[in-house]
């Protein structure tokens, strides 16, 4: 199971990744693993406002249909439209092609509140059998 | 985000503790399968991944393990022991070597199981039934069938394994020989496998060429391997089963047909023989006459969103029904489901919503099959 070094993480199993003032965020290897084949990502416009722990996007897979949290608030800059015809990309390449949107940081603080890669490790071997 | 959030898979989870475990498990386990309870079996949902193996199905040939259904033998003429009347379809026009789909009904009409009926000799007939209905339809049988009639639940001793898909049949004849070309669909012979005479009956569950094969337990686990071994057949689980089915609109026991529908409403009487006597036909007559409300639809989504079980049906903004079964399609590419409605509103080209919670799916009733394009009757 991958858990890039780079990134910040959410219990919910959502990823971010912070470079100046732009996070790119998806969801992890563990979460696209455990959804199985993912057939449809909802996504918001460009310009919507997030909040840090609230949904702002669904996606289903055979198995379900999930609400996606957003780890950091902030406005939306940039939404991957690939996924719209290509949603497996997200089991494909989770950290990589399958990113979802980038957000405009509003709160630097907000990062506090994420788990490091080794955390988040640390918790998925806590909470996953 | 939250994973258990509608999920479709875990409505027959039961406790994990109270499962049972196929022949197979320890394969599906070095296979790396995920495996979940299904009708009180441990059962492998996905190997590589539903679609890869919905596809490779479809294009080439997979290998099910089907262990957890329940098979019976029973013994004496079915005019003498009532099974002509127990079950639903038509037994007197059957030949040896023949088998075929029907229904076990309750006095009210409603589905007790649909099943398969096989005729080994005119006085010896197997019945395959559904996993989690195997004691009711013991019960049942138990209740309706005369004395005469020996029953024997040959399920613990029974492996049952699937192989389907348009290349199952070469598969079939590099290991067992040509006759197997011989086979014509909804008929069985027996085949020489693993040093053993096992029953290969041309029937499946998937809208492709395809085969069940009856083994002994002991066998079970070699004849996997062989049929795995060929580079043209992959494991596939029930994940693909479920999506394979349901482009077929095939029904799922429990789900889409169950005690409380009748054939009619489910739209499946031409698997009922009213030129015979049988359980439940003077209710089924009764509710004929008087019009059934409700009938099964199935239904295409206009988007990949996905339809799920129980989710509500509206047509304009009247509630008309609720969805029995539903899945993304990877043969269509979007989301195709079914369910019961006002059967006055069952009509081909019907423009449907489907609701849950804030989503709305916008839907439109087609007519079955989903998948057009099958091997079945190559």
């Amino acid at each position: 199971m991958k858990i890039p070094e780079d990134c910040l993480f959410t219990k919910e199993h959502e990823w971010v990744k912070i470079k100046g003032g732009q996070a790119t965020v998806g969801i992890t290897d563990h979460a696209q693993s455990e959804l199985g084949d993912i057939t449809f990502v909802e996504l918001p416009q460009i310009d919507y406002v997030c909040q840090q722990f609230q949904q702002f996007a669904t996606l289903e897979s055979v198995k379900a249909a999930s609400d996606v949290y957003a780890p950091v608030s902030g406005k939306i800059s940039a939404v991957n439209n690939k996924l719209q015809n290509a949603p497996e990309l997200v089991n494909q390449d989770a950290f990589g092609k399958g990113w979802f949107v980038v957000i405009e940081l509003a709160d630097q603080k907000e990062s506090a509140n994420l788990l490091s890669a080794a955390d988040y490790e640390k918790y998925l071997k806590e909470t996953v059998e | 985000m939250n994973m258990a959030f509608h999920a479709s898979m875990g409505q027959r989870i039961i406790k994990r503790t109270d499962v049972k475990t196929t022949f197979l498990v320890s394969r599906h386990k070095k296979l790396s399968a995920k495996l979940a309870p299904f009708g009180g079996w441990l059962m492998p949902i996905q190997y590589k991944g539903i679609i890869a193996e919905h596809n490779w199905t479809r294009n080439s040939c997979s290998l099910f393990d089907i262990c957890h259904m329940g098979e019976f033998m029973i013994y004496g003429n079915p005019d003498e022991n009532n099974l002509g009347t127990v079950i639903s379809t038509n037994l007197k026009s059957m030949g040896c070597g023949m088998c075929r789909y029907g229904f076990l009904l309750n006095e009210a009409g409603g589905i007790v199981d649909d099943l398969i009926i096989y005729k080994l000799k005119i006085d010896q007939w197997m019945m395959v039934v559904n996993a989690a209905t195997i004691s009711a339809d013991l019960k049942y049988l138990q209740t309706y069938l005369s004395p005469e009639a020996k029953l024997e639940n040959i399920s613990s001793a029974t492996a049952k394994l699937d192989l389907q898909g348009p290349l199952s049949r070469e598969v079939l004849q590099d290991l067992v020989g040509n006759d197997i070309n011989k086979l014509k669909y909804y008929t069985f012979g027996y085949f020489s496998l693993a040093d053993e005479k096992i029953m290969i009956s041309r029937t499946g569950y998937t809208g492709e060429l395809g085969y069940e094969l009856y083994i002994s337990a002991e066998k079970a686990g070699l004849v996997w391997d062989i049929l795995l071994a060929d580079k043209r057949v992959e494991p596939a689980g029930l994940g693909a089963r479920d999506t394979l089915r349901l482009e077929m609109a095939y029904p799922l026991y429990g789900q889409d047909i169950d005690f409380f529908h009748t054939p009619e409403e489910s739209d499946l009487l031409k698997f009922v023989d009213f030129d015979k006597d049988f359980i439940g036909k003077s209710s089924l007559l009764k509710k004929h006459h008087s019009g059934v409300k409700q009938s099964l639809c199935c239904f295409k989504v206009k988007s990949r969103r996905i339809p799920r079980h129980n989710y509500k049906i509206y047509k304009d903004s009247v509630e008309i029904g609720v969805v029995t079964s539903g899945s993304f399609s990877p043969s269509l590419l979007c989301g195709i489901g079914m369910g019961y409605i006002n059967k006055e509103d069952n009509k081909i080209g019907q423009r449907l919503l489907i609701k849950q919670e804030n989503m709305e799916i916008e839907a439109i009733i087609i007519d079955k099959p989903f998948y057009k394009k099958g091997s079945i009757k190559n």
